[in-house]
C-alpha cells in the first residue's frame, strides 16, 4: 500500500508518484504535502476537476481513485502512488458522450459548470454500485456535492435519465 | 417558414465544454513564469496596526516580494464606491484600501501581501509576516452601532451611520390615522454568504513593451472593473484588458471590484511576472461581500376589512466595515422603492440607517434589496390576515393593483409596466388545491399536527435600468447596455455583448435572439462575451438585466443590420427599398417571392462592395447601445406547504408551487433553470443560511462545513407553472427572471412555518428557522397555553 510505504515522509520531502489517470501515465516528483486533487490539475495538467473549499465539503474535486469516489482533496497525491484514477475528462470515450453528460445536456442539470465535473463522478459512481437507483438513493449519492445554482432538481431528473439509457456503463 | 427559435427549450451550447471538463475559469489559467499572491488578513476585527515585520517572511526561499498597506499607499488609490444614493446629510464614504494601512476593521482586512514562486512559498511567507496590533473595541450589530458610546470604525463618522436614506410617498399620518388596525413587528434578514461554488480569482499580466496589461478575473462585469482598476492603478484604460473567462457562479458576489484586482496588476506590473491569485473558501467567506443584512422596525395601517392604508418601515442596514460598490443602492433604492409590492398601498415611508460595522463589508447578494423589501410586505400581509381572522389569500385579492390598471405607479413613485397577480396567484392555488390543503390543515391540527401553507406574491423590479433615473439616484454609470452585430462575409454571425453571462445561458437564448432576428440557422450565431478587447463597453449581467437591456441591444443591433440589408438587397434586387420585403433571412420584391435574395448573399455583396447604393458603407456590422426606457417588473404567486414535526422542529417542505410571469420568454428550460435555482437559494435563507459573527468580530460560519447551504438531499421538488403578460417597454415583451425565485421563497416558506404554529399562538419567528428555534417556540407556546388555561 502506498500509504504504509511513505508513512514517516516529511511534508516537504519529495516523493514519487506515479498514477494512471483515464488510462495515461502521469509520473512525477512532488512535494509529499501536495494533494491529489493538486497533482491532477498541476501535474497532469487535467482542469476538469475543481477546488471550491478547503474542508472537503463542496464535493467540486471528486473523481474515482481504484473504483471508488474520493474527494481529491482529501487525499496526497503520494496516497494515490500506483493508483489507477478517472476524471470528467475521461468520461466520454472516442468523442462520444457518456450517457450522464448526455443526460445533464438534456436536462439543463448545469448552469456555471463549476460543480459539474464532481457531479457527474459522483453520480457515477452511484450508477456503477447501483444502476437503477430511486430517487432517494440519487439524493444519497448526491449529498456530498454541493451545487449553487441548479436547486439539484434537474441533476436528480438527468441521474435518472442517464440510469435508464445504462449510464452504469 | 422558419420555425420561431425564441420561445423554445434549445439545449445550451455552453455545456459541452462544462460537461466534458474543458471550461476555462480563472484559476485554470496558467502562465509561463507566473508566481503566486497570498494575503495576510487581519485576525482581529478592530485594531491598530502598530508595525508590520516582513523580514522573517522575505527570508522564504522563492519570495519575490513582500507588501505592506504603507507599502502600496502610494501606489494604488483607494477602492471607489461607485453607489453614492443621494442623502441629507451627504453620505460619508470612509476610505477603502486594498490592504489596510493603519487599522483594520473587520476579521480578514488585508494587512500585507506577500508573492512568491510558488503557493506552498507564498502561503508559508505569509505566515511569517509579524504584525503588531493595539486591539480596539469591537461592534458587530448594527443596532448596537448606532448607540451613544458605541466603538467607532472611523473618525468623522458619528454613531458608524454611512447615511440615512428616506423615501416618502403618500399620506403616511393621514393613513395611520384612519387605520382601524395596525400591526407591528420587528424584522430580521439575517446576513447571508452568497457562496459561489467559484471563490474569487485573479491573473495579471503586464507586457512592459507594450505598456499593457492582462487581467483574468472572477467578474459579472468586466468592463466596469477595467475602469476601476485604471482608476486605482493609473493604467490607462485603453491599455488595460480584463477578461471574464468561465465564471464559476456569482449571485451578486462577483460584481465588486474588492481591490485585489488592482493589487495583482500592480504587482504584475512591478515584478514583471504574471501574477496569480485564487481565494480559498475561508478568505471567500471572510472577506467576499455578505448580503442582506437587515434589522427592519416595520407598522402596517390597514381598515378592519383588510385593505391596506399605509407601511412605515425603518431600516438598520448593516454595511459591513468599508462601503463596496454597489453597496450604499442596495439597502436603499433597490430595497425602499419596491415597498409596494403587488398592492395598492397610497402611502408608504421608509427610513434607512446604513450602518458601518466591524464585519465583511455587505453588497449585491441575488435579488440585492427586493429579497428584503417583499420578505417585509408579505411577511406583514400575512400578519394582517392573521389579526383579522381572514385568510392570507383574500387579504392578497383584496389588495392587489388590479390589472386593468396598468401601467400603475405605486406610492413610491416607481411605474409598474405590466401585470396580472391575480392570475398568478388563482393559478397557483389551483395547482396546488388550496382549499383542500386548507380542509386537510384543519384534520391535522386535530390530530396535533402542525401543518402550514405560505403564499407569497412578489413583484420585482428589474431591467436596470434607464440611464437618466439610474444616474438620479447616484449610480456611477448610466445603466444601458450595447451590442455589436457583425455578419460576416460567410454570412456567419458574432454576437458581442457587453453582458456577462457566468451560468445564465445567454450564449444560447442570445443566439436564439440572433438568429431569429436575423433569420439565419442557430448554429451559425456565435455569442462572444466577456473581454474588453472584444466586446464593446458594457454593465454586466446582474439585477436581472442581462436578457431585458443587453438582450434587446442585440435586437436593435439586429434591427439595424436588417435594415442596412435591405438597401443592399434591393441594389441587387434592382428595387426601390421600399418594395423590397424582409421575412426570414430572404429579401424579395414585393410580389415576387421567388425572386429573392438571401441574408448571406446580401452579407457577401456588402463585403464586395461593388455594387452598394449610393451612401451605403461595405461591410454589414451594427453597434447598438440600447438604454432603456423604464424598468421591467416580473411577478409571481409562489405557495409552500409544510409539516413541523412538533418533537424536533424540523421543518419539511411538503409542495412547492411556483407560478411566475417574466412576460414573454426566450428559453423555457432556462426560465425554469433560473426558478429552481433561485427557489432553492430562497428557501435556504428561511430555512438554513445565517453568517453568524461572536462579539469578538470573529466570523464562526467560515467553512462549508459551518455554513448550512442546501443539498440535493433537503432540496424538494417543485411545480413550477408561467402566466405570460408581456413587457410594453422591452421590443420583445421581455421580462428577468434571474432573482424572482430568490425574492419570492423566503416569504413563501416563512410564511407556511409561521402558519403551522400560528394556532399556538406564535405570531412570528426569524430566520433562519432552524429546528432548536422552532422547538423552542413550540415548547414556550405550549406552557403559556397550560399556564393560561
Amino acid at each position: 500500500m502506498a500509504v504504509q510505504k511513505y508513512s514517516k515522509v516529511e511534508p516537504e520531502e519529495n516523493v514519487r508518484v506515479s498514477v494512471k489517470i483515464n488510462g495515461r501515465v502521469y509520473a512525477e516528483t512532488v512535494e509529499a504535502r501536495m494533494l491529489l486533487i493538486d497533482f491532477i490539475r498541476d501535474v497532469a495538467k487535467l482542469k476538469g476537476s475543481k477546488i471550491g473549499c478547503d474542508t472537503t465539503s463542496c464535493g467540486a474535486c471528486t473523481v474515482i481513485v481504484n473504483g471508488r469516489s474520493v474527494k481529491s482533496c482529501t487525499m496526497f497525491a503520494f496516497e494515490a502512488d500506483g493508483a489507477e484514477i478517472l476524471t470528467v475528462e475521461g468520461l466520454s470515450a472516442d468523442d462520444k458522450l457518456h450517457p450522464l453528460q448526455e443526460a445533464f445536456w438534456n436536462n439543463h442539470a448545469l448552469q456555471c459548470g463549476y460543480c459539474t465535473a464532481g457531479m457527474l463522478m459522483s453520480a457515477y459512481y452511484l450508477l456503477k454500485k447501483n444502476p437503477h437507483p430511486t430517487e432517494e438513493e440519487i439524493r444519497k449519492g448526491l449529498a456530498g456535492n454541493i451545487c449553487r445554482c441548479t436547486g439539484y432538481i434537474n441533476i436528480i431528473k438527468a441521474v435518472k435519465e442517464a440510469a435508464s439509457k445504462g449510464g452504469s456503463a | 417558414m422558419a420555425a420561431s427559435l425564441c420561445g423554445s427549450r434549445v439545449k445550451r451550447r455552453e455545456d459541452p465544454r462544462f460537461i466534458t471538463g474543458t471550461g476555462n475559469y480563472v484559476a485554470d489559467v496558467t502562465l509561463p513564469g507566473m508566481v503566486y499572491v497570498k494575503f495576510v488578513r487581519s485576525p482581529y476585527a478592530h485594531a491598530l496596526i502598530k508595525s508590520v515585520d516582513t523580514s522573517a517572511a522575505r527570508e522564504v526561499k522563492g519570495v519575490l516580494g513582500v507588501y505592506t498597506g504603507a507599502d502600496l499607499k502610494s501606489k494604488l488609490g483607494p477602492v471607489p464606491c461607485a453607489w453614492l444614493v443621494p442623502t441629507e446629510p451627504p453620505i460619508k464614504v470612509p476610505e477603502y484600501r486594498a490592504v489596510a494601512v493603519d487599522k483594520v476593521r473587520y476579521v480578514g482586512d488585508p494587512v500585507a501581501v506577500v508573492v512568491a514562486e510558488s503557493q506552498g512559498a507564498a502561503e508559508e511567507a505569509a505566515e511569517r509576516v509579524s504584525v503588531v496590533y493595539e486591539p480596539l473595541p469591537v461592534v458587530v450589530d448594527q443596532e448596537e452601532a448606532v448607540k451613544d458610546g458605541a466603538p467607532r470604525l472611523y473618525d468623522g463618522i458619528d454613531r458608524n451611520t454611512s447615511f440615512v436614506w428616506r423615501l416618502k410617498g403618500g399620506d403616511v399620518e393621514s393613513a395611520f390615522r384612519q387605520a382601524e388596525v395596525v400591526v407591528k413587528q420587528r424584522l430580521v434578514n439575517q446576513r447571508l454568504q452568497p457562496t459561489a461554488m467559484e471563490t474569487r480569482a485573479a491573473v495579471a499580466e503586464y507586457d512592459s513593451a507594450r505598456s499593457e496589461a492582462t487581467l483574468w478575473i472572477t467578474s459579472q462585469n468586466p468592463h466596469i472593473h477595467r475602469l476601476l482598476v485604471s482608476a486605482m492603478t493609473g493604467i490607462p484604460e485603453q491599455k488595460l484588458r480584463v477578461i471574464a473567462p468561465d465564471v464559476g457562479g456569482g449571485f451578486g458576489s462577483k460584481i465588486q471590484v474588492y481591490g485585489f484586482e488592482a493589487v495583482v496588476t500592480l504587482l504584475s506590473k512591478e515584478l514583471r511576472r504574471p501574477v496569480k491569485w485564487v481565494e480559498t473558501r475561508s478568505e471567500n467567506y471572510l472577506s467576499t461581500i455578505h448580503g442582506r443584512a437587515h434589522v427592519d422596525y416595520v407598522e402596517l395601517a390597514a381598515k378592519r376589512d383588510g385593505t391596506i392604508l399605509g407601511l412605515r418601515v425603518k431600516t438598520y442596514a448593516n454595511l459591513g466595515a468599508y462601503l463596496t460598490t454597489a453597496a450604499p443602492g442596495v439597502p436603499t433604492i433597490l430595497f425602499g422603492i419596491m415597498l409596494s409590492g403587488a398592492y395598492r398601498i397610497p402611502a408608504i415611508e421608509c427610513e434607512v440607517h446604513g450602518v458601518l460595522t466591524n464585519t465583511a463589508p455587505v453588497d449585491a447578494y441575488r435579488g440585492a434589496g427586493r429579497p428584503e423589501a417583499t420578505y417585509i410586505v408579505e411577511r406583514m400581509v400575512d400578519m394582517l390576515a392573521h389579526e383579522l381572522g381572514m385568510d392570507p389569500v383574500d387579504v392578497r385579492l383584496k389588495n392587489f393593483i388590479p390589472k386593468d390598471k396598468f401601467p400603475y405607479t405605486v406610492a413610491t413613485g416607481l411605474l409598474y409596466d405590466s401585470g396580472n397577480y391575480e392570475e398568478t396567484l388563482k393559478k397557483a392555488m389551483s395547482l396546488v388545491g388550496y382549499h383542500s390543503l386548507r380542509e386537510e390543515q384543519r384534520r391535522l391540527r386535530e390530530q396535533g399536527r402542525l401543518m402550514g401553507i405560505g403564499v407569497s406574491t412578489y413583484v420585482e423590479v428589474c431591467g436596470l435600468g434607464p440611464s437618466k433615473v439610474v444616474r438620479s439616484t447616484g449610480f456611477g454609470l448610466g445603466l444601458w447596455d450595447s451590442a455589436v452585430v457583425r455578419v460576416h462575409p460567410s454570412g456567419k454571425v458574432s454576437v458581442y455583448t457587453g453582458a456577462h453571462p457566468h451560468g445564465q445561458g445567454e450564449e444560447t437564448s442570445f443566439a436564439q435572439i440572433a438568429a431569429d432576428e436575423l433569420g439565419v440557422p442557430f448554429e451559425d450565431v456565435e455569442v462572444v462575451h466577456g473581454d474588453t478587447a472584444m466586446t464593446p463597453f458594457g454593465m454586466g449581467t446582474y439585477g436581472s438585466r442581462t436578457l431585458p437591456v443587453a438582450g434587446m441591444a442585440i435586437v436593435g443591433a439586429c434591427r439595424k443590420v436588417v435594415e442596412k440589408a435591405k438597401k443592399i438587397a434591393a441594389g441587387l434586387l434592382e428595387a426601390r427599398e421600399e418594395d423590397v420585403v424582409w421575412e426570414h433571412g430572404k429579401f424579395y420584391v414585393r410580389g415576387a417571392p421567388a425572386k429573392y435574395k438571401t441574408i448571406q448573399e446580401v452579407a457577401l455583396a456588402s463585403y464586395t462592395a461593388e455594387n452598394l447604393p449610393p451612401g451605403v458603407e461595405p461591410g454589414l456590422e451594427v453597434t447598438h447601445f440600447y438604454d432603456p426606457t423604464g424598468f421591467v417588473f416580473p411577478f409571481g404567486a409562489h405557495i409552500c406547504v409544510v409539516e413541523v414535526d412538533r418533537e424536533t422542529g424540523e421543518v419539511k417542505i411538503q409542495k412547492y408551487v411556483a407560478v411566475d410571469d417574466c412576460g414573454n420568454q426566450i428559453n423555457p428550460m432556462l426560465v425554469e433553470g433560473q426558478v429552481h435555482g433561485g427557489i432553492t437559494q430562497g428557501l435556504a435563507q428561511a430555512l438554513y443560511e445565517e453568517a453568524v459573527y461572536d462579539s469578538q468580530g470573529n466570523l464562526l460560519t467560515q467553512s462549508l462545513n459551518d455554513y448550512a447551504l442546501p443539498t440535493a438531499l433537503e432540496a424538494p421538488t417543485y411545480t413550477t407553472d408561467y402566466t405570460v403578460t408581456p413587457s410594453p417597454v422591452t421590443p420583445l415583451g421581455v421580462k428577468g427572471v434571474g432573482e424572482t425565485g430568490t425574492i419570492a421563497a423566503t416569504p413563501a416558506v416563512v410564511n407556511a412555518v409561521v402558519d403551522a404554529l400560528a394556532h399556538l399562538g406564535i405570531k412570528h419567528l426569524d430566520m433562519p428557522l432552524k429546528p432548536e428555534k422552532i422547538w423552542k417556540a413550540i415548547r414556550r407556546a405550549e406552557s403559556e397555553q397550560t399556564t393560561t388555561s
